[in-house]
């Protein structure tokens, strides 16, 4: 399969599955108990009121009509009225999403500056204590739930220390005294641009304990892809070669090895957003930080529940996204990806 | 190979007190921290059952209020304190291991059994009948698992039953991959031609030669998913997705506990979160312990 073949086929299945999301997305819809016209219109809406509504919907045409046009509305970027915010989904989710991106990008980075460095000393002195340790650790991580380690950090770091706020994205004061203007979204950068140092601390205090919380299981993630590829990469002739040559240990490790061993670990940044993503959710709710995950939280409180599928349809079309990118970037790195994974997608 | 051929194998291929040297057994004894969270899975297990019996307050566990001893600091009486509804926490988190390993249990089960018959039909079958089967699966991989079991939690509304169903929805698609590749590999073997030539049915073939040859590898992943199955009911319950009040379960009082950490409060939410964490990560290191003892590449790991 020439390189063409093999992205365009990956490609064309790429739109298949959110067809497919989609449907099921479309599918739990039709079935939520209650009537949507009567969500729109209130408890004490007239019935000829509902019908009107039921008919400027479109709840009345059959429902393979009804799934085109759920489809072609979504890709215009309409994904339907929340009915707590009275707004469209698509503006809060455009409030929304820079705020948990901001989290979802430092964890990863976080992840990746302590993940790769502890996997390669681990693979270094395998089934030594360091070794024993990482795994553990690393077990740990993936074990802990996210929502537990927040109350805990809150309770040391806010609550006994007092270093840390307890939640939210900015101090009321700073919110208030400096504001941040709004040019990208993510509140880091904004103060940055505008010089806005006092703003800019604050939203580091505001953003450090969500981040080590959202990180942990990436960490751990990292940590064990790279140990296990540098553990194959190791026991390559050219390392013995190269250390017989009398490269010191850090060369051999850092330089020659970690360079093969670290393809894994990138190509698993689209898992890495999914955890992230998912781990958000709570994170969220517990630091009040005011992203895609509290958005979600409060609509389940209110029952606001065509948020949830709005925004489930495009987080997962985000995930299938980067995983292409990802897939291509690895097709272009390297070749046997299209031959050995080309035939089983 | 039957099922009690494989039962008779698990319990009698191997001597567990002493294992010949290098034999599975063997090499998995070596693993102290593998050892050590299959011991802490078993004493789980034990609590669950035995619950009732642990605790001088086994109503309390279940959510009988005690409204004079809210919210008491960890003493003698109450070793892990009393929740706002004056429960003693240690009854609450003892009750609250049955309503983990049931949810985790019943989420294994109902994932494995969808999953391996539709991967058995896939595998074993091929032609339109795999490729539809394996794009369905592909769509509901897509997903984020929470994401989805959160918006389908939403929809079914808040009771254990549906969180349970709600997540089996997102896992049965790994066990479909699984089972759908050992599914293959033995449609190839000659007893299975030779069925099919003396004119055995299909349905025959499967239930006979295909699963009892794919069980053994779903069983032991789905009892290593354990763990992450419970960590994912416990998020729902976190979020009032899960268990309804006053059912006892670790999520719901880590989320009942969240408002009292501002007042200092610590013991509410600390200690269902330790009991939660313990148990999944006793679930991850002997899943981890597994698949060294049973890669000898890895093995190297264990010196």
């Amino acid at each position: 399969m020439s390189r063409g073949e093999y992205l365009l086929r990956r490609l064309g299945l790429g739109v298949l599955v959110i067809l497919g999301v989609m449907m099921v997305t479309f599918v739990l819809s039709r079935v939520v108990p209650g009537d949507p016209a009567r969500l729109y219109l209130g408890p004490r809406a007239q019935a000829q009121a509902l019908e009107q509504v039921r008919e400027e919907l479109g709840l009345n045409d059959p429902l393979p009509k009804q799934f085109v046009r759920y489809v072609t509305s979504t890709l215009r970027g309409e994904l339907g009225y929340s009915f707590r915010t009275k707004r469209p989904i698509i503006q809060d989710i455009k409030v929304r999403l820079p705020a948990t991106m901001e989290l979802v990008i430092c964890a990863t980075l976080l992840a990746l500056a302590v993940g790769v460095p502890v996997g390669v000393l681990g693979a270094a002195g395998r089934g030594k204590i360091f070794d024993q340790l990482s795994r553990v650790i690393s077990i740990a991580g993936v074990s802990m739930p996210a929502f537990w380690l927040a109350l805990l950090l809150q309770l040391t770091f806010f609550l006994w220390l007092g270093w840390l706020p307890l939640g939210g994205r900015l101090s009321q004061q700073v919110q208030l005294g400096s504001p941040i203007e709004r040019v990208t979204g993510f509140n880091l950068i904004d103060a940055a641009i505008s010089s806005n140092w006092v703003a800019w601390r604050d939203a580091v205090m505001h953003t450090i304990m969500p981040v080590v919380v959202l990180a942990t299981y990436p960490i751990s993630l990292s940590i064990r892809m790279t140990r296990a590829s540098m553990v194959d990469v190791l026991s390559e002739t050219y390392i013995t070669a190269a250390r017989a040559a009398g490269l010191t240990e850090r060369e051999v490790l850092f330089k020659l090895a970690l360079k093969n061993a670290i393809v894994p670990t990138l190509t698993m940044m689209g898992l890495l957003f999914a955890y992230s993503i998912t781990g958000a959710v709570l994170v969220e709710i517990v630091f009040t930080w005011p992203g895609m995950g509290s958005y979600m939280t409060d609509a389940i409180l209110y029952g606001d529940i065509y948020v949830l599928f709005a925004v489930t349809l495009v987080v997962t079309v985000i995930y299938i996204l980067i995983n292409l990118v990802v897939d291509f970037i690895q097709a272009a790195l390297d070749p046997r990806v299209r031959i050995g994974r080309g035939g089983e997608v | 190979m039957t099922p009690i051929g494989l039962v008779e194998r698990l319990l009698g291929g191997f001597n567990w007190l002493r294992p010949e040297p290098g034999s599975a057994v063997w090499w998995f004894r070596r693993d102290r921290i593998a050892v050590i969270s299959l011991t802490f899975i078993v004493a789980m297990l034990l609590i669950a059952i035995l619950a009732p019996w642990l605790t001088p307050y086994p109503n309390q566990g279940r959510g009988e209020p005690s409204i004079l001893d809210k919210l008491l600091p960890p003493s003698q009486a109450h070793p892990f304190g009393t929740d706002p509804l004056g429960r003693d926490v240690l009854a609450r988190v003892l009750f609250g291991a049955r309503t983990a390993l049931i949810a985790g249990i019943a989420i294994q089960a109902i994932s494995v059994t969808f999953g391996t018959v539709l991967g058995a039909l896939a595998g074993y079958s091929g032609g339109w009948l795999d490729e539809v089967i394996m794009r369905v699966t592909d769509v509901f991989l897509a997903f984020p698992p929470l994401l989805l079991a959160m918006t389908i939690a939403a929809v079914l509304g808040p009771s254990l039953q549906n969180a349970i169903l709600a997540i089996s929805m997102t896992w049965w698609p790994w066990y479909t991959r699984l089972t759908r590749g050992q599914a293959i590999s033995v449609r190839e073997r000659d007893y299975v031609k030779a069925a099919r030539g003396i004119g055995v049915n299909d349905i025959t073939i499967i239930w006979r030669h295909i699963l009892p040859n794919v069980l053994t590898p779903v069983m032991v992943q789905a009892t290593l998913d354990l763990g992450a199955s419970i960590l994912t009911v416990s998020a729902l319950s976190f979020l009032g997705l899960g268990v309804p009040p006053p059912t006892p379960d670790w999520g719901a009082m880590i989320s009942e506990g969240r408002v009292y950490i501002q007042s200092g409060r610590w013991w509410i939410p600390t200690f269902p979160g330790l009991a939660l964490f313990l148990t999944i990560m006793s679930f991850n290191l002997l899943g981890d312990g597994v698949q060294i003892v049973s890669n000898p590449q890895a093995r190297g790991d264990l010196e």
